[in-house]
């Protein structure tokens, strides 16, 4: 029966392939990890800034969050398109694009986790003399920290998706896996990327929702009866 | 700053776009080492007032001076620092432990860490806590308990004045009791300047020695001793925020202790029943109380006396409710009313002192 025989000459997933791969396949994922690293990285960085700005001048924060939330909405395929002419197939163009998309989301989570500081808190810290800087970095940020990690989370899970994309301006990461695999029709390294990729993103939420479980244990505290 | 009075020296507050002022030209002396009450319905300024005391909000003109120095001159972080400041909502830091709470001004002076914890544990002591309550987070504390934590960590640094701010209006009535009366014996101990805002006319006579009764606009409609505002109001508004049961609040003001008792009728337990009916007779009430060795054994109706037995050998009725010196005529006028014999039993530790009735108190009203 030809099905039959195609199906064992053509298995869904060739473990050989897998085996003679596994250095690439490791080189890949770390450079993957590497990627989102420097994007929510910098991501973060910027985002925090922009967010004091926002919280210092109200005003700001319309204007922050219609811009941030502009990149966003921007199809990343088309806003590659649009930076290579200037920024060429790098890293920086590939960068550029993974940022943008994680300012709206951090932003959004680290305003919204300082304004979920009770007012009472920060009446009590301001009469006991704490400065604006003190305050933020002391009581507020602290406080704000699940919100934040959950933005962060977000962010994260978001880049890690969207990397596998950058690899069709000549980055590297697992996208690479799946380009190949979709221009060869050979399904082995499509389904090593894709999964590899969910992994990824599974084991780095993992890990942030750890790191938030050891930086906040008060959030943990027992109500009194 | 150890002996720090406060005075406002015509001090107004105009908050922006307001056309009437929340605080308009007050001047007001706020003696060292007392609690000064200030009290009014909302909208009368007296939060304004307190918050201007630490610079949260800054007076539109007049000035302010604590411990004789103007606060305009002072840094206001570092001034700050020297104020104890205690807040309705309490504002722990909920990121931090009840040690880490209490030691927060400490901390921003720059104490070392020895220093630091020899005063927390003071602290704890001093406000009724546990001590191994020190390493819980706030949300793990009662109501009470986070406003016992609250109330130290204004304390930590030792500071000469105290504001507070409606302190006790979000904890239930039971424990606001018991945190007035730690706070009026914590006082007696340490001599603050305290500024105490508050919306209730009762805390404000029970917890201040200087009663400020504020009208809207920050207007002062009379400013005296507790006593002196129950006593004599000064005008038609200070009348009618004291309310219809003035005469009950200043009963509070004064102790079982500092009015004279009466021997009541009482019999000794070796008397027999025509004694008793002489005392009952003279004091004109149909029941008799019997005294042995200085105690008090209970209480007979007239019509339980039994020919040729001593009073002693009666089953006596106890005396349900028992007041002490310490307690007041209003809680003694209480213990009247809710008893058979509309008399309360004073005693003096299990000795008893004598009685008090409804004339003897009233008497105290009435000049």
């Amino acid at each position: 029966m030809p099905q039959r025989a195609f199906l064992a000459t053509e298995p869904l997933i060739r473990w050989g392939w897998i085996w003679d791969h596994l250095e690439e396949i490791r080189t890949q994922t770390v450079e993957h990890f590497i990627l989102t690293g420097i994007a929510v990285g910098i991501g973060f960085a910027i985002a925090m800034g922009l967010s004091i700005v926002a919280l210092r001048f109200r005003r700001t924060y319309g204007p922050v969050t219609w811009v941030t939330g502009v990149l966003y909405t921007i199809p990343s395929l088309a806003l590659f398109a649009f930076l290579v002419p200037y920024t060429g197939l790098s890293t920086l163009t590939a960068e550029i694009g993974l940022v943008s998309y994680t300012l709206l989301i951090l932003v959004r989570n680290i305003v919204a986790g300082i304004d979920g500081v009770s007012p009472a808190v920060r009446e009590a810290a301001v009469g006991m003399g704490y400065g604006r800087a003190r305050l933020f970095l002391e009581i507020e940020l602290p406080l704000a920290l699940p919100v934040i990690v959950a933005g962060l989370r977000i962010a994260t899970i978001t880049v890690v998706g969207l990397v596998t994309i950058t690899s069709i301006i000549g980055q590297g990461g697992l996208g690479l896996f799946i380009l190949d695999g979709l221009r060869r029709d050979f399904y082995t390294p499509l389904i090593v990327g894709s999964v590899l990729s969910v992994v990824l993103a599974v084991v780095i939420d993992v890990a942030l929702a750890g790191l938030e479980w050891l930086l906040s244990p008060w959030s943990r505290a027992r109500t009194a009866g | 700053m150890s002996e720090a009075s406060i005075s406002l020296d015509h001090v107004t507050k105009r908050y922006g776009g307001a056309s009437t002022a929340a605080v308009e030209d007050l001047v007001m002396e706020m003696p060292a080492g007392r609690v000064t009450a200030l009290v009014g319905p909302s909208g009368c300024g007296k939060t304004t007032i307190l918050k201007m005391i630490n610079r949260i909000i800054e007076p539109t003109s007049g000035r302010i001076l604590v411990g004789g120095r103007d606060i305009q001159d002072l840094d206001p972080h570092a001034l700050r620092r020297g104020i104890g400041y205690v807040i309705q909502q309490v504002g722990l830091f909920p990121h931090r432990t009840v040690d880490e709470n209490i030691a927060t001004v400490p901390k921003l002076l720059g104490w070392d860490r020895r220093r630091t914890e020899r005063r927390i544990e003071e602290l704890i002591e001093m406000v009724g806590l546990e001590p191994e309550m020190r390493d819980r987070y706030p949300a793990e504390l009662s109501g009470g308990q986070q406003q016992r934590v609250g109330v130290a960590r204004a304390l930590a640094a030792d500071p000469p004045v105290l504001l507070m701010d409606e302190p006790f209006a979000a904890v239930d009535p039971i424990v606001r009791v018991r945190l007035q009366d730690e706070l009026r014996s914590l006082q007696a101990q340490l001599q603050k300047t305290i500024v105490f805002v508050t919306h209730d006319i009762d805390e404000a006579i029970k917890l201040g020695d200087q009663v400020a009764i504020l009208d809207v606009g920050g207007a002062l409609r009379q400013y005296a001793p507790p006593e002196e505002v129950l006593g004599k109001p000064a005008n038609a508004f200070v009348e009618e925020f004291l309310g219809k049961e003035r005469g009950l609040r200043r009963l509070s003001l004064i102790a079982v202790g500092d009015v004279s008792l009466e021997d009541g009728p009482t019999v000794s337990s070796d008397a027999g029943p025509a004694e008793a009916r002489e005392v009952m007779a003279r004091e004109g009430v149909d029941w008799v109380a019997v005294v042995r060795d200085g105690e008090l054994r209970g209480w007979v109706w007239e019509s339980e006396l039994e020919p040729g037995r001593k009073m002693g050998d009666l089953a006596a009725r106890p005396f349900l409710v028992r007041v002490t010196a310490d307690n007041t005529l209003r809680e003694a006028l209480d213990a009247i009313v809710t008893s058979h014999n509309q008399v309360a039993v004073v005693y003096d530790g299990d000795r008893y002192a004598g009685m008090l009735t409804l004339d003897r108190i009233s008497e105290n009203l009435v000049p």
